[in-house]
């Protein structure tokens, strides 16, 4: 570094002073020895890259080999293009995997539904309203957040079978209707309290209800929130696989996971191939979510994460 | 706040505040209005959050095959659970999975973070990477791939292959089929380790200049600076994912075809919970191992919560 800064010994008392003129102090080794530092850290990081994503890259190479081949090449790079795990991995099962996919998106399309507005809506009224037992029913909230999903997956079960609800979707999509992922409520909240309260304060001078407050004014300003529920929501309903393996049983509703699942139990292990192939494809709506939403994925596991 | 601050702080404040009414009381409240937007989540918790929790409750105390209608049985659920070996065991299995899982899993996270903090070129590149496998790691298709990876003839055997040594099935060996699953959990360190950077970023830099100005070194800056503004943040990963780990079902039920196998090396609880319940159709008995579970989850969120007294640092 260059630049020398003259300084008096630092006491605790201009220690603080001290602290905002002084730049950052990072100037005490030769610039060589951090560079061969920084360029073995950076090779360091890559090698993890390469380990981390190796299976994940070796897994789309192979749904493009002939299946005897998945088990004697290890290289990322195929010896030709073959789209016949493809072709015969979309029919393998009973129905077409289309439908499967299809079947997972109507689930996903329920549950973004759900917790969009249902959560939205508890979250204004923990972040912005005063009513009685506040305090009480967020701790509620909160505690939800953690309940184990097995304490209620028994009588649930037996709930929505009185009903009549097996084999369809609405145990899957009702609950979402209903607020019942707590965790986007909190992440809401979260978000809304940053909001200024002058402002729902101006719009009611205006004249502005609760519910005009909520749409024209905390709904708006909370796209990014939105946005960050919106890809969790997708990439967590399109993994969820516990509870559509309970509720759907008749193949012709089954999901995706349920669908790739069985593909396990009823080819055996002479179909790596096209079960590779359909991995993929069940993973490519989750890889593009990420790909596009990953601003959203980061800032709201930070949010929610810290302090 | 964080989930986990959160509840620290609502708890400590319904102490705090009993008895001097809140000026909240006084004002006109929003009553109407809240009931109106929490209508569905009130709904929600009644009808499918508490109202099954109160049956299962009940259940738990049944003989019940969704056929017939439950009979009163009394503790008989409970005591089989003392004396079911396979339920020692999946708790056995269970215990050992979180206990491994999570605390190498938090290690690689911080690490990980430590090393990117601070001004790393590339950062976004890194975080990116890194964090793909915690979105993918829960779904079917990587439990998939995973069976095959570590399968006889699979992609690690191959490597080892290469160098002239003989692998094992991995996946289908009982001393080390659970360790498959744990890897998977470390291989999905991404999601920690974003909450940690967040948290590095959190810290003033002019605590290190300070501390440099005073001589310290690199060690004695993580040590006294770093790790106990980190200590809240490490204890809210460590909170959730301890809950999380316990509830862990889909990796373990697709690498073990649903068996939890071999010879129930990765019978994990929910695993064998899901058998009884939804195979077996041993209701009651399904109902009583669930609230076992929400004990031992709640018995180690408060242990946690005790023992964060001794090391975790509030700046508040």
């Amino acid at each position: 570094m260059t630049e020398v800064h003259v300084r008096p010994t630092p006491t605790a008392t201009t220690l603080s002073a001290l602290a905002d003129e002084v730049p950052p102090v990072q100037h005490r080794r030769s610039p060589w020895p951090d560079r061969r530092r920084s360029a073995l850290k950076h090779a360091g990081l890559i090698a993890l890259c390469v380990l981390m994503l190796y299976p994940l890259i070796w897994l789309l190479v192979s749904s493009f080999k002939p299946t005897e081949l998945i088990f004697r090449d290890v290289s990322l790079i195929p010896s030709e293009i073959d789209m016949t795990n493809y072709s015969v991995g979309w029919n393998a099962l009973q129905y077409p995997f289309g439908r499967y996919l299809m079947n997972s998106a109507i689930i996903v399309l329920g549950s973004l539904l759900g917790n969009l507005v249902a959560c939205s809506m508890a979250a204004y009224a923990f972040a912005r309203l005063e009513f009685r037992g506040r305090k009480l029913w967020f701790a509620v909230m909160l505690m939800s957040i953690m309940l184990p999903i097995h304490v209620i997956i028994v009588p649930q079960y037996v709930l929505f079978s009185k009903l009549d609800w097996i084999n369809t979707f609405l145990p899957l999509i009702v609950p979402k209707l209903l607020a019942t992922d707590a965790f986007f409520i909190f992440l809401m909240v979260q978000f809304f309290r940053g909001i200024p309260k002058e402002l729902d304060e101006a719009a009611r001078l205006d004249g502005c209800g609760h519910g005009r407050i909520y749409l024209r004014i905390m709904l708006p300003l909370s796209l990014p929130a939105l946005a960050t529920t919106a890809i969790f929501t997708f990439i967590w309903t399109w993994n969820d696989f516990f509870s559509q393996l309970i509720f759907l049983i008749r193949p012709d509703m089954y999901t995706a996971p349920v669908a790739l699942r069985t593909f396990m139990d009823s080819t055996g292990a002479s179909s790596w191939g096209p079960m590779f192939a359909m991995s993929i494809v069940s993973l490519i709506p989750v890889f593009l979510a990420f790909l596009f939403g990953q601003k959203y994925l980061v800032k709201g596991i930070a949010t929610t994460g810290i302090k | 706040m964080s989930v986990v601050t959160e509840l620290r702080r609502t708890a400590r404040s319904a102490r705090g505040e009993k008895g001097t009414p809140s000026r909240r009381s006084l004002r006109n409240g929003d009553g109407k209005a809240a009931a109106l937007f929490l209508l569905p989540w009130f709904l929600g918790l009644g009808l499918i959050t508490i109202g099954p929790m109160v049956a299962s409750g009940y259940l738990s105390f049944t003989d019940y095959d969704l056929l017939q209608p439950p009979t009163w049985i009394g503790l008989e659920n409970y005591t089989r659970l003392f004396e079911d070996p396979r339920l020692a065991n999946s708790l056995r299995v269970t215990f050992t999975y979180v206990f491994t899982a999570v605390p190498l899993q938090l290690a690689a996270a911080l690490g990980l973070a430590l090393m990117l903090d601070r001004g790393l070129k590339g950062l976004p590149f890194y975080r990116s990477v890194l964090y793909l496998p915690s979105l993918l790691g829960g779904s079917v298709a990587v439990a998939i791939l995973w069976r095959q990876v570590f399968g006889i003839d699979g992609l690690v055997n191959q490597f080892l292959a290469l160098f002239g040594i003989q692998g094992k099935g991995w996946v289908s060996d009982p001393e080390t089929a659970l360790w498959t699953l744990v890897l998977l959990h470390i291989w999905t360190f991404g999601a920690p380790m974003i909450i940690f950077l967040a948290g590095l970023r959190q810290i003033p830099e002019m605590y290190y200049e300070a501390a440099a100005i005073d001589g310290a070194g690199a060690v004695r800056r993580f040590r006294s600076i770093t790790l106990p503004l980190l200590t809240p943040i490490i204890f809210f990963n460590l909170v959730l994912q301890v809950i999380g780990a316990f509830q862990s079902f889909t990796q373990a039920f697709v690498v073990s075809g649903g068996t939890g196998g071999p010879a129930d090396s990765t019978m994990f609880y929910t695993l064998y919970l899901y058998q009884k319940g939804f195979t077996a159709f041993d209701m009651g008995y399904a109902s009583a191992m669930a609230w076992l579970l929400v004990l031992i989850v709640a018995a180690m969120t408060l242990i946690n919560f005790f023992a964060s007294k001794f090391w975790v640092f509030y700046d508040d």
